[in-house]
């Protein structure tokens, strides 16, 4: 299933995808690890497949949360993209 | 008195070929939403027994009541039930739940009971919301979009036009398609706006099946629109209250230009159903466990 994480302001749209057909493929989570900021988190979806997920606590805030690893220029690649092995993390920003 | 034209009929139903002592997994889903609740009890994979009544102003109680409704005269209880999954907008309140499930999981897996694994795109018309849904052959969610937090283009809305004019719930189908020539649709915004558009034209001299017909069309252009943004997968299929409203579902399949598929089970169970079918697969993988 395609998960949308986020919100969308006058600013933009600012949403983190997990497909977590990709997710529970991985078995590792390394995004866990990699966000400097600790906003995923690995739950129990409906199907009793373990897969990650934004917490929480994260979702309204996440254009402010995300700004310390974008930077305006010379962005380098984002560690929960490519920290997440199988592809199933990505970004709308 | 006062007639209720928007009351559409309660009802419950149970398999008298079934003895469900004989049978091994008792499982039951209880999908407790906005306007109706709804519990669905198998036996051992098989659609045993189910009721269909409105969402009071208690969850909990709501969710009892549909399931004591759905288990009368079965000779069960709530306490012989192995394995109970809850769902709908008052999951997290059925308090004899093992487990709540999301509305669009349970959603998908029972209409992949009713319909076939061939159903890729389940439109589901509840009560007070309407979510377009993709899912693979097995029933499990693929992707899925739902409408705003607003009554119009769902069975709240068909129920404040039929009490507005004074037309049985379940009457507004065949009404609105009484007339000579398709009106423009009314607002598809705003259910409130529908509404004053709609007391409006009626202030002008429409008839009712006329006003009818333009606010059937106004929420099959609402509900395709949704369609469309999340892309339509043949085979498609409708769940939920507003499935019965040929009205409605006749116009969203011209717009499609798709028939929808039919089954002879109850569209408004599909929720239940889905959770009954989570509920035996988890009782299931709780035995292997042990």
């Amino acid at each position: 299933m395609i998960a949308n994480y986020g919100y969308m302001d006058g600013s933009g749209e600012y949403y983190i995808t997990i497909d977590t057909g990709k997710c529970t493929e991985c078995g590792h989570h390394n995004c866990v690890e990699a966000c400097p900021k600790g906003m995923f988190a690995i739950e129990t979806d409906d199907y009793d497949d373990e897969v990650a997920v934004i917490r929480e606590e994260f979702r309204k805030q996440i254009k402010y949360m995300c700004a310390e690893c974008k930077p305006v220029s010379d962005r380098p690649p984002l560690p929960c993209v490519e920290a997440c092995t199988s592809g199933a993390v990505t970004h709308s920003w | 008195m006062t007639v209720e034209y928007w009351r559409w009929k309660e009802y419950n139903w149970h398999d008298e070929n079934i003895d469900p002592k004989a049978g091994s997994v008792l499982s039951a889903g209880c999908d407790v939403g906005s306007v109706s609740s709804q519990a669905v009890v198998m036996v051992d994979g098989g659609l045993y027994a189910y009721s269909n009544m409105r969402t009071g102003s208690d969850s909990p109680h709501s969710a009892l009541d549909a399931m004591n409704w759905a288990l009368e005269g079965t000779g069960l209880k709530i306490e012989d039930l192995h394995y109970v999954v809850g769902t709908g907008y008052g999951r997290v309140n059925v308090p004899f739940a093992h487990r709540a499930i999301t509305e669009i999981a349970c959603h998908a897996r029972g209409a992949n009971f009713m319909y076939g694994p061939s159903v890729r795109t389940i439109l589901d018309m509840g009560g007070q919301d309407c979510k377009a849904i993709r899912c693979d052959h097995r029933g499990k969610v693929t992707n899925f979009l739902m409408n705003d937090k607003c009554a119009a283009g769902t069975g709240r809305g068909m129920e404040v036009f039929a009490d507005l004019l004074s037309v049985s719930i379940e009457d507004v189908g065949d009404l609105s398609f009484d007339v000579e020539e398709e009106p423009e649709p009314v607002s598809s915004t705003c259910v409130v706006f529908a509404k004053s558009e709609a007391a409006g034209l009626l202030r002008q001299g429409w008839p009712k099946n006329l006003v009818l017909a333009a606010y059937c069309n106004a929420m099959a252009h609402r509900v395709v629109t949704l369609l469309e943004r999340l892309g339509v997968e043949k085979e498609f299929a409708i769940t939920g209250g507003i499935a019965k409203n040929i009205g409605v579902v006749r116009r969203l399949e011209k717009e499609l230009g798709l028939t929808g598929l039919k089954s002879d089970y109850d569209t408004q169970i599909a929720g239940a159903l889905g959770a009954a079918l989570f509920a035996g697969a988890l009782y299931e993988k709780q035995q292997a466990k042990k």
